[in-house]
Formats: C-alpha cells, structure tokens, sequence
C-alpha cells in the first residue's frame, strides 16, 4: 500500500464523517427550532379581545363570558373557545377571572348565593374578589386585564395561566 | 395425511430457511436453557406484560385507521368508532382495558422481580431499562388518556400544564412545549398523537428487544433461595453451572407456563371489553362548559388525591422534587442494593419498602375515587334537610336551617350523612362549639373555611348559628 493511497483512504474517511455531521446539524437545526419554537414566542401569546357591550355584565354581579382564542388555527374546534368570570362591581370597573383554578388549573365554578369561586378537583375556593378563601391553591384566581372602550369590554387573553406565567 | 402429501410444505420451509436462516436464529432462543426453578407461575408476569403490549399495538394501529387526532375531529371519530364502525366499540373497549391491564401486570412485573432481588448482579442493566419501560408505559397511559380528546382529556391537559409550570425558570417554555402554543388547542392534540403512535412506541419497542437480549445474555434469574449470597466474584460460575446440572430448555418447560399467563392476561381484557365496553369519550372537550369535575384514569388517581391533601406550602417542591427523587431511587436500587441476600425472606428492608410503597398508593387512590376533599357542588339543592332536625325548632331556628342550606353550607359540611366532607359534618356541633365560637367560624372563617363576614347579614348570622345550636346528637 502505497503512502498516496494511505492518505487518499483517510481523506475519504474523514470526508465521510464530515459529511454526515454537516448533514445531521443542516436537518437537526431546523428540527429543533420547529419543536422548541413554539416555546420561544411568547409575547405574541396575548392579545385584546372583546368580551362584548357591558350592558351584558349587570353591575353587582359574576357572569361567564366567553371568547375566541385570538390565536386559533382552523382545526381548533371547540377549543379555540375559552371562558371567564366577569365581575361587574359597578361603572366602569370590573374584575376578569380565568376559570383555570390557580392551584392546578381545573375550572372553578361560581356560586352567587355563598359569593364564592369553588373548585371541583381539589376544593379550592375563592372570594367573590377572586382573592383565595381556602384550599390547596397558592394564590388567589388569575386575573386578565382589562380595558372598557366604547361600551365594550374588553381582555387581554389568549394563554393559558398558570403560576410561571399568570396572564 | 402421508409424508408426500408433505413434502411441498417441507421443501417450501427449506427454500426459506435457506435464504432467511430465521429458523437457525430462533433456535437458540428457544432452546437456550434455564434453571429449572424459573418455570414458574410467579415468572411469567414479564412475558404477560409482552402479550399485553402486543395487543395495544394491534388495538392501536386499527383505531389509528379511523381516529381523526384533530381538535375539532377527534371526538367526533370517537364516537363514530363507539357507535357506527363495526366492532369499532369493541377495539376501543380492549385498547382500553389492555391499557390498564398492562400497567397493572406491568407493576406485578416489577414487585417480583425486585422481591426475588433479579435487580442485583448480573442484572443491574436490566432493571434500569425495565424502568425506563416502565417510565415509557405510564408516559403512553397519560397520552393516551389525553387522545380521548373529552373534558377529562382537556383539563387533564390544564393539570400537566399547571404542574410544569412550576418548574423554577423553566416553567413556562416546559408548558409550551408540552401544549405546542400557549393554550391547550389544536396543536396540543396533533402533539400528543405522534408522541402516543410514533415517539414512545419506537421507543418502547427498541427497549423491550434491550431488555430481552438482556434477560437472553445473562440468564433468567434464578429462584432464590435464602443464604445463597450474590457474590460478584462467584455467582456468573455458580449459575451456569446450576443451569449445566439442572437448566431445563425455555421451550416448552418455561415457556408453557408464560403462554398460559399470556392467554388468560389477554382473555381478561377482551372480558372486561364486552362486560364493560369502551371508556368514554365524556362531555365533548369545550373549555366553556365549565361543570366539568375532571379525574384522571386509575393509575393516576394516587397523584390526584395527593394533590388534594399535602399542605399548600409543600406542594411545589414535592411535586417537582417528589417524582425526581422516586425515578432516581428505581434507578439505583441496583447499585444500592446490588449483591448480598437475594430472597425476599432474608430482605426485611425491601419488603417492608414494597409493603409501604404499595399501601400508600392504594390508599391515596382509594381517597381519589371517593374524593372526600371536593365540594358537593349540588348538596344545597339536592340534599334534604333530616326531618329530626326540623322538628320542634322556633321559627329563628328554622330560618337558620334555611340559612344553611341556601348559602351552600352544606356544599362542604354534611347533615345526617348528604353534603360535602370537606369541612366537619354538623350533626353535633352544638356539643362542640359554643354560640360564640360558632358565630366567630362562620364570620371570620378559618382552619379552612372562608370567612363568610361579607356574605351574611347579622340576622341570617343569628338565625344559622341559633340553628346549629340545636344541632345535637
């Protein structure tokens, strides 16, 4: 074996694994922008949605209002829905609630006549402020924004809260 | 049938054999020899949990023939496979049952082998992968449970969801990444479908060849027998040579038994599936329908009830710490444990350990199914009011009655058995708790209770309390 051909193999060889490694990194970048990405952007997670004309919320009470995940792709179906708790205290100023219990996120229900959030998964409960009365959870309801234009009220929503990002 | 009438078969057989030679790999497999303790009943749950995972696999490839994994198609094929395609009721129903079946056969694999010490040398490897299988399947339950694509599914989701983000600095992209977007939708659901049909069956399937080449390589392990100590020094000698003196074939004089377990395991699910049917879908997954009471399947129901009762103020570090703490303990067992006593009768420890670990679970999932901790939501308008306890009461105290049960006391406390058992039940509170005492809990709140201070005018305070105060056994 001559020392020509010696190094023509070991370039062959190094070629061969340099090669595949350009390969590898060339689709394995790409694959995990595409997975990890959706984790990167987030700040386009919220956006104001209107809830509807304030007349729909009577003053002194806690309805349920619903809206459409401003962020919807058309095979949503149902779950580009999401719920809330509106509180109507009087004029202009309302409390939004998430329905996500803030210990783990099932839906809390409202009981007007005890003026008390409850939850079904693990007994949570919280005033009608939304602040926690008892229960497991580490903190009271999850609270969006809101903004009251031209008679409509409206929300800053569209993810879902949790206690590393609470609305 | 004569031997001629054969010999197109035989020599299709070898023109085979002679390109493919599986015959001449299988063989060995086969025939390889075990100790002849091993062909017992208590060593066939590993190969039962192989049946049970084989049948999923079939099970699962025909409901990925008509199972939409879309957020707005999926429930909808569901209940086309429940109702219109043929037997398509039926495949769910063994998928489903197969599925528990197999984590609970799974779990029997696991206690057996640790109790008769197959985790300690040479064996230590095989065990880690078992864990990993064991990670693997619990991983493809929770996926599964969530391509039911129903309010248990859509909530559960919101319970993961919750759980990762309490991850310190991580939490927020663990959520994204686990719902693929910042709310659980659409992409949720694509996300989990392939992680169920295409990521972790791969990865089981790679880890059962591992684990079995494994379990091939090393030798079965041996019935122990206490006082014959694991010695790294002796014991590989001391095996084969108890296999060379009296090591019977796999095939048939183990094996027959793993085939028996392997039927009845599988004779069980298509049982339950026609007893019992498929499970679900429940209500169809709207985020707005917001009655729902989410509960998990059975293998979780243990977490579920721990989260209802360890104190608030521990709960972060032991939902993240807890299961770091439990997957890094399985894992090594076999270096901690991994010579010495092998039987379980010289292993006080280690049985003591199951014992605890087991009744644990048990009672946990025992309190997930009863759920003492959730709110009768429907208490104040379903439950009667115990006649004894209206009987002979002053109009004061009888208003208090109604008090109670239109302000939803009773959504957490219950009177003659009906009601809540989140707080005390009230039947005799009267004997423990005076007027004062009673008015100042219902007030203020406390131990648990919110304050209900706000809520209740002084004359509905007085009526419920005056009522309470006849509450006496």
């Amino acid at each position: 074996m001559t020392p020509h051909s010696e190094s023509r193999r070991g370039f062959l060889f190094r070629l061969g694994i340099g090669l595949n490694v350009l390969g590898a990194a060339l689709v394995g970048i790409p694959v995990i922008g595409y997975i990890f990405g959706s984790s990167r952007r987030r700040a386009d997670g919220q956006s104001w949605i209107a809830l509807g004309p304030i007349g729909g919320f009577p003053a002194g009470a806690t309805r349920l209002a619903t809206y459409e995940n401003p962020l919807r792709v058309p095979w949503d179906g149902a779950t580009a829905k999401v719920a809330c708790w509106v509180r109507h205290i009087e004029g202009d100023r309302f409390q939004v609630f998430a329905v996500n219990c803030a210990h783990l996120g099932c839906p809390v229900r409202w009981f007007a006549q005890s003026r008390l959030f409850m939850c079904p998964c693990h007994g949570g409960a919280y005033y009608e402020d939304g602040s926690r009365a008892s229960g497991p959870p580490p903190r009271g309801l999850f609270e969006y924004e809101y903004r009251v234009h031209e008679g409509a009220l409206w929300v800053r929503g569209g993810q879902l809260p949790t206690l590393s990002r609470p609305v | 049938m004569s031997a001629q009438d054969l010999r197109p078969v035989r020599s299709t057989l070898d023109w085979l054999e002679e390109r493919a030679g599986l015959g001449g790999a299988i063989e060995p497999v086969l025939d390889h020899p075990v100790p002849r303790s091993t062909a017992s009943w208590w060593y066939v749950f590993g190969s039962a949990t192989l049946a049970l995972f084989m049948l999923q696999i079939a099970t699962g490839i025909c409901l990925a023939l008509v199972y939409v994994p879309s957020a707005d198609g999926a429930y909808q094929s569901l209940l086309y496979l429940n109702f219109q395609a043929p037997f398509g009721w039926f495949l769910r129903a063994v998928h489903f049952w197969g599925s528990n079946a197999m984590v609970a056969v799974m779990t029997l694999h696991m206690i057996q082998v640790f109790l008769w010490g197959a985790h300690k040398y040479p064996r230590e490897l095989t065990w880690i992968v078992g864990v990993f299988l064991f990670l693997c399947t619990l991983g493809m339950a929770f996926t599964g449970q969530i391509l039911r694509w129903d309010q248990d599914a859509y909530w559960g989701l919101g319970i993961g969801a919750s759980i990762a983000s309490r991850a310190p600095g991580i939490g927020d992209t663990l959520v994204q990444l686990l719902l693929g977007g910042p709310i659980i939708a659409g992409r949720t659901l694509s996300r989990f479908f392939a992680v169920h049909v295409f990521l972790v069956p791969g990865i089981l399937i790679g880890m059962i060849g591992l684990h079995l080449w494994l379990v091939l390589r090393i030798g079965i392990n041996e019935w122990p027998m206490p006082g014959r100590v694991v010695n790294r020094e002796t014991y590989r000698h001391r095996y084969e040579e108890d296999v060379r003196k009296d090591g019977v074939s796999f095939f048939p004089y183990a094996a027959r038994k793993d085939m028996v377990a392997c039927g009845v395991v599988v004779l069980a699910v298509v049982l339950c599936a026609l007893l019992f049917g498929p499970f679900g879908p429940h209500g169809v997954p709207d985020p707005t329908l917001i009655d729902a009471a989410p509960k998990p399947d059975f293998y979780f129901l243990a977490l579920y009830a721990l989260f209802a009762l360890l104190p608030p103020w521990t709960e972060t570090v032991v939902i993240l710490v807890g299961p770091v703490l439990a997957i890094g303990a399985l894992f090594l067992v076999p270096f901690i444990a991994g010579t010495g006593e092998k039987s379980w009768k010289r292993r006080p420890v280690a049985v003591l350990g199951v014992l605890v670990i087991v009744l644990t679970v048990a009672t946990l999932a025992g309190l997930g199914v009863a759920v003492p901790w959730s709110p009768k939501m429907e208490a104040w308008t379903a439950a009667p009011t115990p006649v004894r306890y209206v009987q002979g009461r002053t109009p004061l105290e009888l208003q208090g009655a109604l008090v109670l049960q239109n302000k939803q006391c009773r959504t957490c406390h219950s009177l003659g058995g009906e009601g809540g058992q989140r707080g005390p039940a009230l039947d005799g509170v009267a004997t423990r708790q005076t007027r004062d005492q009673l008015i100042r809990q219902v007030l203020q709140g406390g131990g648990n209770m919110p304050a209900y201070g706000k809520n209740l005018s002084p004359a509905e305070v007085n009526a419920v309390v005056a009522f309470m105060q006849t509450l006496r056994p």
